[in-house]
């Protein structure tokens, strides 16, 4: 996307890109803001992943269709409104199969229509590309914002909770839970704090992971030349 | 005797201990930055600098409060009493919330223009960073599930709104001057920015948390 013609950009690429190289949460840790509360379930935090992808995938798609009928001047209250069509799908989808679950993380499936991720891919992308990348492009913008989001979910139910999946019919024990073993659930990773901790340690690890990559990419280029 | 009050049910409390119970529970308790994780991405990006957090801190009180107010009244007065003829209320409360958001900061912007230019270049980059700011659609949002499961009524919201406001003003001050000490510490490289920023927010979130023993609504 650097520097080349924004409508020459492949669709394939555009997925790619917002899917690892560009991936909000790591990059700019952008558009937690709607999804960190819900990250002490991984079946929470799938529910609201499986949300936003949707919202950014088909708000793209209709921005796009929609770019050149849409007046400059009001184009972030359209891409704004546009997402909110999508999340009140979501909020009743959610509401009818998922009754329980949606009484928790209701507030925050709402929330999504003005998560940065959403709004930021419609402004720098969907508005200027053609339909089909600007669909993958926000799916992918999607994909790697649930990527990053279920690492912190997985890892703040076991730790916290002991298990996966707790709330469903599918749910693991992963550590031993109650009676006296060694293992006491850990429940500052549930709380608010533990959602900081753990994503901390998710950017870190991932910042100090592309930064070797990225010096051991200069020191072989300078070996070569 | 006041204190077993509040701890048994804190909303049945005379009228102004009541408020001042939903004012610190708004601010502290449920810090909506801390606790509920709303605003964050100006959080991040703007606690840089004492100076434009402090303005970004004020602007967001002022239209957390006025417009958690605003949409009480919508959401009471005209939603709610459209839904027994099958208006879908909680639909389409997102819609409503998020325009009045945006049309009051346009308006607020204009008229802040007009009446004091001083005013207007203090505040005026933030607001129109604010429509997106999730602090504020979410204040609306958690006063609404507060109005249905816990009777609030106009005064509480606009309290509420109030003390959000003042809560997210609180967080972001901490944290940027948190910042500014951290900028001449040696810091690993790969945690500088958002690394450490989370660590230190979650350290605060540790202390706001320990409070919720105290007053819970």
């Amino acid at each position: 996307m650097n520097g080349t013609p924004q409508d020459r950009v492949s669709a394939g690429r555009a997925l790619l890109d917002q899917v690892w190289n560009e991936n909000p949460i790591f990059r700019q840790v952008l558009g937690i803001c709607s999804a960190l509360a819900v990250t002490n379930l991984v079946f929470n935090t799938t529910l609201m992943c499986v949300g936003l992808i949707w919202t950014t995938t088909m708000s793209s798609l209709t921005v796009s269709l929609l770019r050149e009928f849409t007046p400059k001047r009001i184009r972030i209250m359209v891409q704004i409104l546009i997402a909110a069509v999508y999340v009140i799908v979501v909020d009743i989808v959610f509401r009818a199969f998922f009754f329980e679950t949606h009484k928790d993380i209701a507030a925050y499936v709402g929330l999504i229509i003005t998560n940065c991720i959403v709004l930021g891919r419609l402004e720098a992308f969907a508005n200027k590309n053609r339909p089909i990348a600007s669909a993958l492009d926000g799916l992918g913008a999607g994909l790697g914002y649930a990527a990053v989001l279920m690492c912190v979910a997985v890892i703040r139910e076991v730790l916290g909770f002991g298990t996966l999946l707790k709330g469903t019919t599918w749910m693991v024990d992963v550590l031993p839970t109650g009676g006296q073993t060694w293992w006491r659930p850990w429940t500052l990773m549930v709380m608010p704090p533990g959602a900081f901790f753990v994503l901390a340690m998710v950017v870190w690890a991932a910042k100090s992971w592309a930064m070797r990559r990225e010096s051991s990419k200069v020191a072989t280029a300078g070996g070569a030349s | 005797m006041i204190a077993e009050t509040i701890a048994a049910s804190p909303l049945d409390a005379p009228m102004l201990i009541r408020l001042l119970v939903i004012l610190v529970s708004a601010a502290l308790t449920d810090n909506i930055l801390l606790t509920r994780f709303l605003g964050m991405c100006p959080f991040l990006s703007i606690s840089r600098q004492i100076k434009s957090a402090f303005g970004m801190g004020l602007a967001v009180i002022f239209v957390t409060t006025c417009t958690v107010f605003i949409n009480w009244l919508l959401y009471a007065y005209v939603l709610l009493p459209l839904e027994p003829y099958g208006v879908p209320a909680e639909s389409l409360k997102l819609i409503l919330f998020i325009v009045v958001v945006a049309a009051f900061v346009q308006l607020m912007e204009m008229l802040i223009e007009r009446i004091s230019l001083k005013l207007y270049y203090a505040l005026g980059i933030f607001l129109p960073l604010i429509t997106v700011n999730c602090a504020i659609l979410g204040a609306s949002l958690f006063m609404t599930t507060n109005v249905t499961g816990k009777g609030f009524g106009g005064l509480d919201c606009l309290v509420y709104g109030f003390g959000a406001g003042a809560g997210w003003f609180i967080a972001i001050m901490l944290m940027a001057g948190v910042r500014s000490r951290i900028r001449e510490e040696s810091v690993p490289e790969a945690l500088r920015g958002p690394g450490i920023t989370l660590i230190v927010a979650g350290i605060m979130a540790m202390a706001f948390v320990i409070f919720q023993g105290m007053i819970k609504l």
